[in-house]
C-alpha cells in the first residue's frame, strides 16, 4: 500500500495470510487466517501475540530521574514522582482546556522514563513534549519493534523463552536478555488479560515473534480481536472514545490521577486544565463514559445517539459498540448525561432510524485477569 | 445462480428468487454475528437495503436486487448468524421475493462472470 508505514514484522504478516489494512498510517494486520471471532476467544483462552510496533516509544531523560519526573508532571495529572523504579503507570496529556491529548503507559526504569503513547498521535506528542518537558531530552525510539503477548498462557509462553518475566507483576517493568537482546519488558496489555508488552530491537524482532509462535499456546492477532477485547475489558480507544473534547472526568478516569496532584494534593494542580479537571474531581462532571448493553442481539456501534425512553431529545452518544465474542451478546461504551448514568438506567440508541434499548451497565463488561 | 456486483446469489425457485450472499462475500464479511431481516410481505425496490449483517468488525447492508415483494424470510439466520459464514450459498439464504418483472434477472453475471470479476 502506497505511502504507509510498515513494521518490522511486515514481512511475517504477509507470510502468515494476513489480511493488510491502513491504520494510523501503517499497513497492519487486521485478521489473519482464523478471524476475529476465533482469534479473540483463542487470546481469552490461551495466548494471542499481537504487533504493536506503530505504537510511540519514546524516552524522557535528563540530570536527574527527579528532574524529568516533576518536568512530566507539568503535562500529566498522575503522579510521575509516585512511581517506583521498575514501575509504570497509566496516563493522559491533557490540554489547556482538560481535554485528553492522548493517554500513555509511563514507565520509571531508573535512569530514564520510557513513554508508551498511541501511533495516530505519537508525532504531535513527541513535539509536546520535545516544547514543553523543561531540561528534559526527549528521544523517540524508532529502532525498536513493540509486541504484546496477552491471555492466560502468555506467562508460560514468554518465560520459557525469558524465564524472568515470571517473577513480574501486573504494572511491573523490566530490562531482561534474551540470547544477547536486551529486551525492555512491561506486564500489561490492552485486552484485559494476564501478559506482557516487550520492546524489542527491529532486527531482532521476527525471531522472537516466531519463537512465540512456535508455541502451541500461542497465535498471532490482529487489530479487530484488539478491538474487540478492549472493548470488552472497557479500556478507551484513544479517538473514539477519548479525545480532545471529552476531560478525564468525563471519561471516568479519575482513577488516573493521584491524590498528590488533587486538592490538597502535595503537588497539586500544576498540568495542563488543572482548574477544569480539578473541579470536576470535587463536583462531578456534566457527562460520564459508561458502558451500554442492548437488547437483543444487535451490535451498535459508533455514532449513535442515545436519549430517554420516549423523548427526542439527546442525552448522549455511542462512541464505540460491536459485538463481544466471551460475552456472546453486543457491547458498547459511550457519554451520557450524569443524571442518566446509573448502573441499570434503560436508555434508548437510535440505530439505522429505530430506538433500540440499551441498559447503563459498569465496565469492564468481563472482569480483568491480571496478576496483581 | 446468477449473481450481481454486490457479490449476492439469485436462484430462481419457480416463481421466486432466493436471495443470499456470495463466499467470497462471506468472506470479507468476517465473522457474521447478526443478521436483521425484513418483515415477510414488504414491497421493495431494487437497490433498497433489505437486510442488515452485522460482523465482528462492521455493520453492512444487503440490497434488494430486483423489484418485488418479500414473500419470505430465513428465520434460521436470527439465532444462527453464523451460518452465513458456514454455507453462505446454501442453508444462509436471506430472503425469498416474488419478481414484478422477470426481465430484470437477464442483466445479472453468469458464475463465470462473477469468477472473473471477483478474480
Amino acid at each position: 500500500m502506497p505511502n504507509l508505514n510498515r513494521t518490522p514484522l511486515h514481512d511475517l504478516h504477509c507470510e502468515l495470510d494476513a489480511r493488510m489494512v491502513p491504520f494510523a498510517g501503517y499497513e497492519m494486520p487486521v485478521q489473519y487466517y482464523d478471524g476475529v471471532l476465533w482469534e479473540h476467544l483463542h487470546t481469552r483462552a490461551s495466548a494471542g501475540l499481537f504487533d504493536v510496533s506503530h505504537m510511540g516509544q519514546v524516552r524522557v531523560s535528563a540530570d536527574s530521574l527527579e528532574v524529568a519526573q516533576l518536568a512530566l508532571e507539568a503535562l500529566v495529572p498522575v503522579s510521575v514522582l509516585g512511581i517506583p523504579e521498575g514501575r509504570q503507570r497509566y496516563g493522559l496529556l491533557t490540554s489547556e482546556t482538560g481535554g485528553i491529548l492522548d493517554d500513555l503507559m509511563i514507565a520509571n526504569r531508573g535512569d530514564d522514563l520510557l513513554l508508551v503513547v498511541n501511533a495516530a498521535t505519537k508525532e504531535q506528542d513527541v513535539a509536546h513534549l520535545s516544547a514543553n518537558l523543561a531540561g528534559c531530552a526527549v528521544t523517540p525510539i524508532t529502532d525498536r519493534a513493540l509486541l504484546a503477548l496477552q491471555g492466560p498462557a502468555s506467562e508460560a509462553a514468554l518465560a520459557a523463552l525469558v524465564p524472568g518475566v515470571a517473577e513480574m507483576r501486573f504494572m511491573d517493568t523490566s530490562v531482561l536478555d534474551w540470547r544477547g537482546v536486551e529486551l525492555w519488558v512491561s506486564r500489561s496489555g490492552y485486552t484485559g488479560e494476564d501478559g506482557y508488552e516487550v520492546s524489542i530491537p527491529s532486527s531482532n524482532a521476527r525471531t522472537l515473534a516466531e519463537a512465540l509462535l512456535a508455541s502451541e499456546a500461542v497465535i498471532p492477532i490482529g487489530l479487530g480481536a484488539r478491538d474487540s477485547l478492549r472493548l470488552e475489558a472497557g479500556l478507551c480507544l484513544y479517538g473514539s472514545d477519548i479525545d480532545t473534547t471529552t476531560t478525564p472526568v468525563e471519561a471516568a478516569l479519575d482513577w488516573a490521577i493521584q491524590k498528590a496532584r488533587r486538592r490538597g494534593g502535595e503537588r497539586e494542580g500544576g498540568f495542563p486544565g488543572a482548574s477544569r479537571i480539578l473541579e470536576e474531581l470535587e463536583s462531578g462532571a456534566p457527562r460520564r463514559r459508561v458502558g451500554f448493553l442492548p437488547d437483543g442481539r444487535a451490535p451498535i456501534r459508533a455514532p449513535a445517539r442515545i436519549f430517554r425512553i420516549g423523548s427526542d431529545d439527546p442525552v448522549g452518544e455511542i462512541t464505540s459498540g460491536g459485538f463481544g465474542p466471551s460475552l456472546g451478546r453486543p457491547v458498547s461504551m459511550g457519554y451520557v448525561e450524569t443524571e442518566f448514568s446509573g448502573t441499570g438506567t434503560v436508555l434508548e440508541a437510535e440505530v439505522r432510524g429505530r430506538r433500540m434499548p440499551v441498559t447503563v451497565a459498569d465496565m469492564p463488561f468481563r472482569p480483568s485477569t491480571f496478576k496483581r | 445462480m446468477k449473481y450481481t456486483e454486490d457479490h449476492e446469489w439469485l436462484r430462481v425457485d419457480g416463481d421466486l428468487v432466493v436471495v443470499g450472499i456470495t463466499e467470497h462475500a462471506a468472506e470479507q464479511l468476517g465473522d457474521v454475528v447478526f443478521v436483521e431481516l425484513p418483515e415477510a410481505g414488504t414491497q421493495v425496490s431494487s437497490g433498497d437495503d433489505i437486510v442488515v449483517i452485522e460482523s465482528v468488525k462492521a455493520a453492512s447492508d444487503i440490497a434488494a436486487p430486483v423489484d418485488g415483494e418479500v414473500v419470505e424470510v430465513n428465520d434460521a439466520l436470527a439465532d444462527t448468524p453464523g451460518l452465513v459464514n458456514a454455507d453462505p450459498l446454501g442453508s444462509a439464504w436471506f430472503v425469498k421475493m416474488k419478481v414484478d418483472d422477470p426481465s430484470q434477472l437477464d442483466g445479472f453475471m453468469s458464475e463465470d462472470e462473477y469468477k472473473d470479476m471477483i478474480a
